[in-house]
């Protein structure tokens, strides 16, 4: 998946990922993708969990070499 | 309205500030408000780490010296071992990249969670304001915190 703009949050455990996340996002534009990687498998359940609430697009996971790249479009 | 998460802090013990700081953050970066009122032994993870309290009263004076507080100096509920278990937690926080009670409470204010401290506990047990770090928002008793706790979506008691 082609992402606009990466974060690099491998070696964060919670709740730094969400917290860089969140912080990110504010600077991409409305339908722009963020890629988020994270060694912390909580992501798995946390980015979903996160965009729920705060009404971003969760668009999927891949899971590379025991890294996770998570990717989020971020909406309104 | 913006959903609104409160905690009580009423612990000084580490890990239990970790799990506080770590929720305010959590919630913050999900778009919520956050308030942490700090009472009895939570104030001190918001005392400043120098320095000496200045209170009146022998008990006060010796309670106020044994019970220094301030974000770097608190135990661990569990295993602290006269401050052995800490240093060791404390390497394997910094082994793991996460943030020390300290780091965690500018991040929370940076982020916007409110900090209150409860004026009951402080006037008991003869702390002043100067005791406490520049980031508190308020001082306040338990009116305060009910008013804000009743608008929001979920309260906890640390």
């Amino acid at each position: 998946m082609k992402a606009d703009v990466t974060l690099d949050c491998v070696g964060l455990y919670c709740p730094m990922p969400i917290y860089n996340t969140a912080k990110k996002i504010k600077e991409l534009k409305n339908g722009e993708v963020l890629e988020v990687l994270a060694s912390d498998e909580g992501i798995k359940e946390d980015a979903p969990a996160w965009c729920r609430t705060t009404g971003n697009e969760f668009l999927g996971i891949e899971e590379k070499g025991g890294e996770y790249h998570v990717y989020i479009r971020k909406l309104e | 309205m913006k959903e609104k998460l409160t905690l009580i802090v009423s612990s000084g013990d580490m890990d239990k500030a970790l799990a506080a700081l770590n929720l305010a953050l959590g919630a913050s970066s999900m778009g919520m408000e956050v308030s942490i009122f700090f009472t009895f032994w939570g104030l001190n993870v918001i005392k400043r780490d120098q320095g000496s309290i200045r209170s009146r009263g022998i008990m006060r004076r010796m309670l106020n010296f044994m019970n220094r507080g301030g974000a770097s100096r608190l135990p661990l509920s569990r295993y602290h071992m006269f401050g052995l278990g800490k240093w060791m937690m404390g390497r394997l926080m910094k082994d793991s990249q996460f943030p020390s009670v300290t780091e965690l409470l500018a991040l929370a204010h940076e982020s916007g969670v409110k900090f209150i401290a409860c004026t009951t506990s402080m006037g008991m047990m003869g702390i002043s304001k100067e005791a406490f770090i520049p980031e508190v928002d308020s001082y306040a008793g338990v009116a305060t915190y009910l008013a804000e706790a009743r608008d929001a979506r979920i309260n906890l008691f640390i």
